[in-house]
């Protein structure tokens, strides 16, 4: 608790950058803040034929058609279900609304630059590409997820890129 | 305030002004030019001169000077017109909107094509009427010419014009605008005396302009009614005889100008000055402009409004109606006004085809010149309505078939009096509303197309001919990239390219063209375009446990497949048999991966839809109903999906994809292919060809 009011206190500084904790199963990831538009429940996502699997489809936002993509599919994880906890964080990633489901939503931290140790270069499933770093936080370990360059990227297949 | 605060709206008008004037000029009976047009095109010119002097555009107003003068001779009768005068007054037109354009732009004008047309102007009038403009910049008296046909009350020929002294009160204008109008005033002439507050501030002023030029000048910096111009003298009578007779617009016979001192007075609120109210149309005054992003938003916000409305219709519906009559009778009346809106707010976007059609006078008569060939244009249903973003986007395409149909569909004159037919060609553009549809048709009345000569074209491009192929097969040739059968490549057209342009390009709005031709007569080109873009007449339909969209426009019927009418072809391939037709067979749970639709092909719905030419049958489980959906992109957040041409969101708040009818069958045809075994890794990159295909 301590440690949130510090963070609070020293959050007008520039260098420190608040973020919006989820989980996704046992580990916790976070995206920054800023990109975040709103969280909602899933429901309502109606299925695009011929798209790879983690793409749920499509709901409507109040009359925008958003893609709805499943990071637990995209990330492998062994228990996939979709429940009252289940949630949508609806993100704005260069002029676009894409929605992630992930398992639940649980803070907003804020992290200071020595906080934020650099993603070491081991991932399979989720490159460091992906990542903007891994927070630490006493015993936790926070994912810093690259949002906008996740989403954009090619094997996400939610932006046509040239050449496909 | 600054006077560049004012640029826009002289930029405007000036451009309306050019406008008009192109059209008039275009209208214009060289044989017998009607004396009302060339006033007209007088005054715009002008008009435009008098705006340019204010803002010290110099170049645009010499131009515009040496123009007005040679107009002014035309319209007194002292310069003849021929068709080769009104080309160059319509260049110099052109020429007066680039110059407007680079000013615009914060740029200086091209001084080279300024003064070359100058020298033509100048020529022009040394051999017709003998003398010399001067090119200076000076406003011309215009006051000063006797007798006077334009609109304008002031003062009789000769005695008090010369150089008269006029008074210009200026009611309610602050201190900043009074300035820059008292400024203004200098250069038209001497000011004399000024005096007076913020609400009647006199300027005496000395001047060889009339007093509708300076209102026409001063208007582009206050309103009409805060304007008075009258001359001054001694008569106290008439200044003081209280209010005088507006100019009335047309009422300006020689005889009015009884007194000697006539004051024009412009208190009365609905009086616009002549200049102004002349040169544009009376309509128009009652037009706002706004942008585009706003009335597509409001278009947005309504089609939020419909959905919402149909999704309490869908509860309400769910409700006693005995004892909820008044609510069912409420959501009733809402459903009919959001319909009303939603129409009402539709047509804001839509605009007239004489948008579109305004522009080919022109386009005609310089490649009809440049042909050597005669030809008189016809255009009906100028008033038929298009949604503006469609609007703009056929203008191009328009003008390639326009450009085709002059250079190859009409013969030259010669040929036509040799094949029995009058020198002159026709070509008519007409425009038509049927059903939810606009059909513009090009028409010439020229050989038509040679089928023969198409089709020995096709073999020498290497194109899988046959000559049984039906004519309309044949005419579509036309459009197969780079083919030509012009014998001879023209300036205007005969390359090849473009006919392949114009057909995708209107493919891409969603419409398709359609070929008729009759040897000797003529052919008739004719675009298919749906109304808006905003909005798809659809059919929904059910597979599984999903809805889709097909736009009504590709489907022809619906049946029950029966067992006798099925045909299995090379293993997995299915036709159907509709009337003598063997039609191929697209599932879309098979397309689109749908769990739990129905496999026993007798008990789906076969829908038999067309796209491009091509006709299928479309399996499906349910037929659901007929709607208005709104069309909503799905590339906005997302990509482009085979198979699929938009989304749209159904009354109970869920999306529904729209069918893209030619892309199913495409994407049925790849997957199918997918399947076959060892042929996967081949297919699965024609898949992706495919988004690409799909996505250009």
């Amino acid at each position: 608790m301590n440690q949130m009011t510090d963070a609070a206190l020293t959050a007008a500084d520039a260098h420190h950058r608040e973020f919006l904790v989820f989980s996704l199963g046992e580990e916790e990831y976070a995206v920054d803040i800023l990109k975040v538009q709103e969280i909602r429940g899933y429901e309502n996502v109606t299925r695009i034929a011929n798209a790879p699997d983690f793409i749920k489809g499509v709901t409507n936002l109040r009359g925008v058609i958003v893609p709805i993509v499943d990071l637990r599919i995209k990330f492998h994880l062994d228990k996939v279900e979709y429940g009252g906890q289940t949630v949508v964080i609806v993100v704005n990633v260069q002029d676009r609304i894409v929605g992630i489901v992930v398992d639940g939503v649980s803070d907003v931290m804020t992290l200071s630059p020595d906080q934020i140790k650099p993603a070491p270069e081991f991932g399979v499933t989720l490159s460091s590409d992906f990542l903007s770093g891994l927070g630490s936080l006493e015993d936790r370990m926070l994912v810093l997820v690259d949002i906008d360059k996740l989403l954009t990227s090619e094997e996400m297949a939610l932006v046509e890129h040239a050449g496909e | 305030m600054d006077i560049t605060d004012f640029y826009d709206t002289f930029f405007e008008e000036a451009e309306e002004l050019l406008a008009d004037m192109e059209r008039y000029l275009l209208e214009l009976d060289v044989e017998e030019p009607d004396a009302e047009q060339l006033n007209a095109i007088f005054r715009a010119a002008h008009s435009i001169k008098g705006g340019a002097g204010t803002f010290g555009f110099d170049v645009l107003q010499k131009t515009t000077h040496l123009f007005e003068n040679l107009l002014d001779h035309t319209r007194r009768g002292e310069l003849a017109l021929r068709r080769d005068i009104v080309d160059t007054f319509l260049e110099t037109k052109d020429m007066l909107h680039d110059q407007l354009d680079a000013y615009r732009n914060g740029n200086e004008p091209d001084q080279e094509a300024f003064e070359r047309i100058c020298r033509t102007l100048q020529q022009l009038a040394l051999e017709e009427i003998g003398q010399d403009l001067d090119g200076g910049g000076a406003p011309a008296p215009t006051a000063a010419k006797a007798p006077e046909p334009t609109p304008v009350v002031e003062p009789e020929a000769g005695a008090a014009t010369a150089s008269g002294h006029l008074i210009v009160a200026l009611l309610g204008v602050n201190d900043a605008n009074r300035q820059l109008l008292v400024e203004e005033l200098g250069q038209l002439g001497e000011v004399r005396d000024q005096s007076g507050d913020a609400a009647r501030y006199e300027v005496t002023l000395e001047t060889t302009a009339s007093a509708d030029d300076i209102e026409a000048v001063m208007c582009f910096i206050v309103e009409p009614e805060q304007v008075e111009v009258r001359a001054a003298g001694g008569e106290s009578s008439t200044t003081a005889a209280a209010p005088q007779a507006p100019a009335a617009p047309v009422a300006a016979e020689p005889a009015s100008g009884g007194p000697a001192a006539t004051a024009v007075t412009r208190s009365a609120p609905t009086q616009k000055p002549a200049a102004k109210s002349k040169a544009k149309g009376a309509g128009e005054s009652t037009s706002i402009r706004v942008s585009v992003d706003k009335v597509d938003q409001i278009i947005n916000l309504v089609g939020e409004l419909i959905i919402t409305q149909s999704m309490l219709d869908q509860t309400v519906g769910e409700l006693d109606g005995v004892t909820n009559g008044s609510l069912v009778n409420g959501m009733n009346l809402l459903q009919r006004n959001a319909r009303d809106l939603q129409e009402a707010v539709m047509s804001i976007r839509m605009i007239p085809m004489d948008f579109v059609f305004s522009r080919f006078p022109r386009v005609v008569r310089e490649t009809s010149s440049k042909l050597g060939k005669e030809i008189e244009l016809i255009t009906e249903g100028e008033s038929t309505e298009l949604d503006k973003s469609l609007t703009e986007r056929i203008i191009d395409p328009l003008t390639h078939l326009v450009r085709n149909s002059l250079d190859h569909g009409i013969e030259p004159p010669e040929v036509r009096e040799a094949a029995g037919k009058p020198r002159t060609g026709r070509l008519t553009l007409s425009a038509r509303h049927q059903g939810g549809n606009i059909l513009i048709e090009v028409i010439d009345d020229g050989a038509g197309l040679n089928r023969d000569r198409l089709l020995a074209k096709a073999r020498e491009n290497g194109l899988n001919v046959a000559d049984t192929m039906s004519d309309d097969e044949v005419w579509q040739l036309i459009f197969a990239p780079g083919f030509s059968t012009a014998r001879e490549v023209t300036d205007v057209s005969g390359r090849g390219v473009g006919m392949d342009v114009v057909k995708r390009n209107i493919q891409g709005m969603g419409g398709h063209v359609q070929i008729m031709s009759t040897p000797g007569e003529g052919t008739t080109i004719r675009i298919v375009l749906p109304l808006t873009l905003a909005i798809l007449d659809g059919m929904s339909i059910k597979v599984g446990n999903e809805v889709f969209i097909l736009p009504l426009s590709a489907v022809l019927e619906s049946l029950q497949p029966a067992r006798e009418d099925l045909y299995a072809m090379a293993g997995d391939d299915v036709v159907l048999k509709v009337r003598d037709e063997y039609l191929p067979v697209v599932a879309v749970h098979e397309a689109l991966d749908v769990p739990g639709a129905r496999t026993e092909l007798t008990e789906t719905i076969a829908v038999i839809v067309q796209g491009e030419g091509r006709r299928y049958a479309l399996l499906v489980d349910d037929l659901v109903g007929q709607q208005q959906v709104v069309v909503k992109n799905l590339e906005t957040n997302y990509r482009k999906v085979p198979g699929v041409s938009a989304a749209t969101i159904l009354g109970d708040g869920s999306v529904a994809l729209i069918l893209d009818i030619t892309g199913l069958h495409r994407l049925s045809r790849t997957k199918k292919e997918a399947r076959r075994p060892g042929r996967a890794a081949h297919s699965l990159e024609a898949l992706s060809d495919n988004a690409l295909e799909t996505s250009s």
